[in-house]
């Protein structure tokens, strides 16, 4: 019970009952909607001390009282109108809602939107070769001095970034080189040409799968860590005390993270490839029944002396990648949690992209120099 | 020449089509505590990231001991800001470091120490600025608003500057805790030379430390010794410094000297 009324002759006697708050709105005005002023001229209006009014409240009163006065109905008030109507008529009276900044671009226009994705990307593709030449720089400069080097750094990522990363690692080696040994060998039975699932799994893990699935878990695990971690110290302007401190953030932040991946990749690659290995191994042990000995000898025939070198030349390259797209991405964090989330996002989408993309290459390369 | 520490001449900061700065002069001697006082969104942070080189301004110069920011190469910038200590709005201590490793870091960057002495110097920085000695094995995480405060200000002293440029040091702190602070700060400033460049919205603060303050209206600046700006006849002055809660500390200043 919110409100008890009364018809007196031509006067509603309304009083409050209960508890008059945001939380019981919806009852409020269940029971106002349920009341018509019924061609009554004036409604009476009592507060009792004990009815607890808030804000909300004293706002749907007021809203009623609007009511009243649009159906022709005075109103007054029996003992004191309530404090808070005088300051909701005083907040809002008169005052006219603030647009919200709007968009000052008009509804459709490809030809100026166009324009303007084309000189974004520019101007991005030069604050990237900035902050490249920036990055190499400082290589250069701190390569004068080991302790510059910050070797504790370095080794802290090493661990974070490769120690950490071999279960993940070697489990999706594992599982990816015995799922594709599995397929091969259902199809080469077919033509009795099993003992050549031997040649797929071991010349396709070493040259691309290892490195390439590696380099993507680790743009997942280490390119989204460098952006988030980078970008958290944006927000708090851990980035900005260092510049004032005299140190460059590069030479502290980017570098050793872009060291650590640059050795952590490549160690990562060769777990990767043994862990392959054996797991093409198990399988064709397994279904194919084929001894250790004869997966082995065959496996050195099918393994060209280049084979492992063309897989593991691109660890490097790739880790190089990811680390600098991370790094970069975690730097132009700024304002808001939410870009830490969209920057951390792009980081690891465009290190991905750049990995397949240099992998693209890098075949192109050997094809050409018929390696 | 004078003896200026920090000048500033003519400076012009914009965003986009708006302008927060527009031909800004400021001055501070040695010796002095310059309060930067302006309403919300005048670009006091923005002038402070000015002089540290944080922020390129489009127009106008900053010079530092008489020399020009803009023309100064990598060694020197890197020399003159181990002259200079800085504190944050929200402290920026590295979260991943203790208070004494962070205190250090200055240190281990701009001196060669043996292990001892960075220890001892760095928790002597700590103890001057009244930390506990447990607290300088605390993470930033784990230390209350007014700790941080004080930490970010035992990083700041690090290196023994000649400056110190303080961004809203008190704000969030209790009054005890804030006129801890600027005890504190007025002490060290005695017993270390200090010069000190403070942005501040807090007029017990003002009164108490500043002997020169700096007033950004209408993006220019107005700079006057504290009595003077008291007087200034500007309508924004006289609502900020003689409104309600001014005037109680108006009246304890009487017959104060200077800022001391």
């Amino acid at each position: 019970m919110y409100l008890q009324t009364r018809r007196n002759g031509d006067i509603l006697e309304a009083e409050l009952a209960g508890s008059w708050r945001g939380a019981e709105l919806p009852a409020i005005d269940a029971e106002i909607a349920a009341l018509s002023f019924d061609g009554a001229g004036t409604l009476r209006i009592t507060v009792p001390d004990s009815v607890e009014l808030d804000l909300a409240g004293a706002w749907r009163l007021r809203e009623w009282l609007k009511e009243a006065q649009a159906a022709g109905v005075d109103s007054e008030f029996a003992g004191e109108e309530p404090g808070q109507l005088a300051l909701i008529n005083a907040t809002l009276e008169g005052k006219v809602h603030a647009e919200p900044a709007s968009s000052s671009e008009p509804s459709f226009q490809p030809v100026s939107l166009l324009g303007r994705q084309v000189t974004r990307r520019w101007a991005s593709f030069k604050l990237g070769l900035e902050f490249l030449g920036h990055t190499t720089m400082t290589w250069l400069r701190s390569a004068t001095s080991w302790r510059r080097m910050r070797p504790t750094s370095i080794t802290r990522h090493l661990y974070d970034t490769g120690l950490t990363a071999i279960p993940i690692v070697s489990l999706i080696a594992f599982l990816i080189t015995v799922i594709i040994g599995y397929i091969a060998a259902q199809y080469m039975r077919e033509y009795g040409a099993e003992i050549y699932v031997v040649d797929l799994i071991t010349i396709s893990v070493l040259r691309e799968l290892a490195v390439l699935l590696t380099a993507i878990i680790v743009a997942g695990r280490s390119g989204s860590a460098f952006a988030a971690e980078i970008g958290a110290m944006k927000l708090n302007e851990e980035v900005d005390a260092l510049h004032a401190i005299g140190v460059d953030p590069h030479e502290v932040l980017v570098l050793p993270r872009v060291i650590g991946l640059v050795i952590a990749l490549p160690l990562l690659t060769v777990a990767a490839d043994i862990v392959g290995m054996t797991g093409g191994a198990l399988l064709c042990y397994v279904l194919l029944d084929m001894p250790l000995v004869l997966f082995l000898e065959r496996a050195q025939d099918a393994i060209a002396s280049t084979t492992f070198w063309v897989g593991i030349m691109k660890a490097p390259v790739f880790a190089a990648l990811i680390a600098l797209t991370g790094t970069y991405r975690g730097l132009q964090v700024r304002d808001s949690s939410r870009e830490l989330g969209r920057l951390t996002t792009t980081a690891v989408v465009q290190s991905i992209f750049l990995v397949l993309l240099a992998d693209a290459l890098f075949a192109v390369a050997f094809w050409l120099l018929d390696i | 020449m004078t003896d200026a520490l920090v000048e500033v001449r003519g400076l012009v900061n914009r965003f986009g089509a708006q302008t927060v700065h527009d031909g800004l002069d400021m001055t501070v001697e040695r010796g002095e505590v310059f309060g930067i006082v302006g309403g919300s969104g005048s670009g006091k942070s923005v002038l402070l990231r000015s002089i540290l080189g944080l922020q390129r301004p489009q127009g106008g110069e900053v010079r530092l001991l008489g020399r020009s920011l803009g023309q100064m190469g990598n060694a020197e910038l890197r020399q003159i800001k181990s002259t200079y200590g800085v504190t944050f709005q929200q402290g920026a201590l590295f979260t991943s470091l203790t208070v004494l490793q962070n205190v250090q870091l200055p240190m281990l960057e701009h001196l060669s120490l043996d292990p001892r002495a960075l220890e001892e110097l760095a928790l002597l920085k700590v103890r001057l600025v009244g930390l506990p000695d447990e607290a300088a094995h605390k993470y930033p995480a784990q230390l209350s608003g007014g700790m941080i405060k004080r930490a970010a200000l035992a990083r700041a002293l690090s290196l023994d500057p000649a400056l110190l440029m303080l961004d809203e040091p008190t704000a969030g702190l209790d009054p005890i805790s804030a006129a801890a602070f600027d005890e504190l700060l007025m002490d060290l400033r005695q017993q270390l030379g200090l010069t000190v460049i403070m942005i501040t919205h807090d007029l017990d603060t003002i009164f108490r430390t500043c002997n020169r303050v700096g007033v950004i209206i209408d993006r220019k600046m107005t700079s006057d010794t504290l009595e003077g700006i008291t007087a200034n006849p500007h309508p924004w002055i006289q609502a900020y410094f003689h409104g309600e809660r001014a005037l109680r500390f108006g009246q304890e200043r009487q017959g104060a000297p200077d800022g001391a």
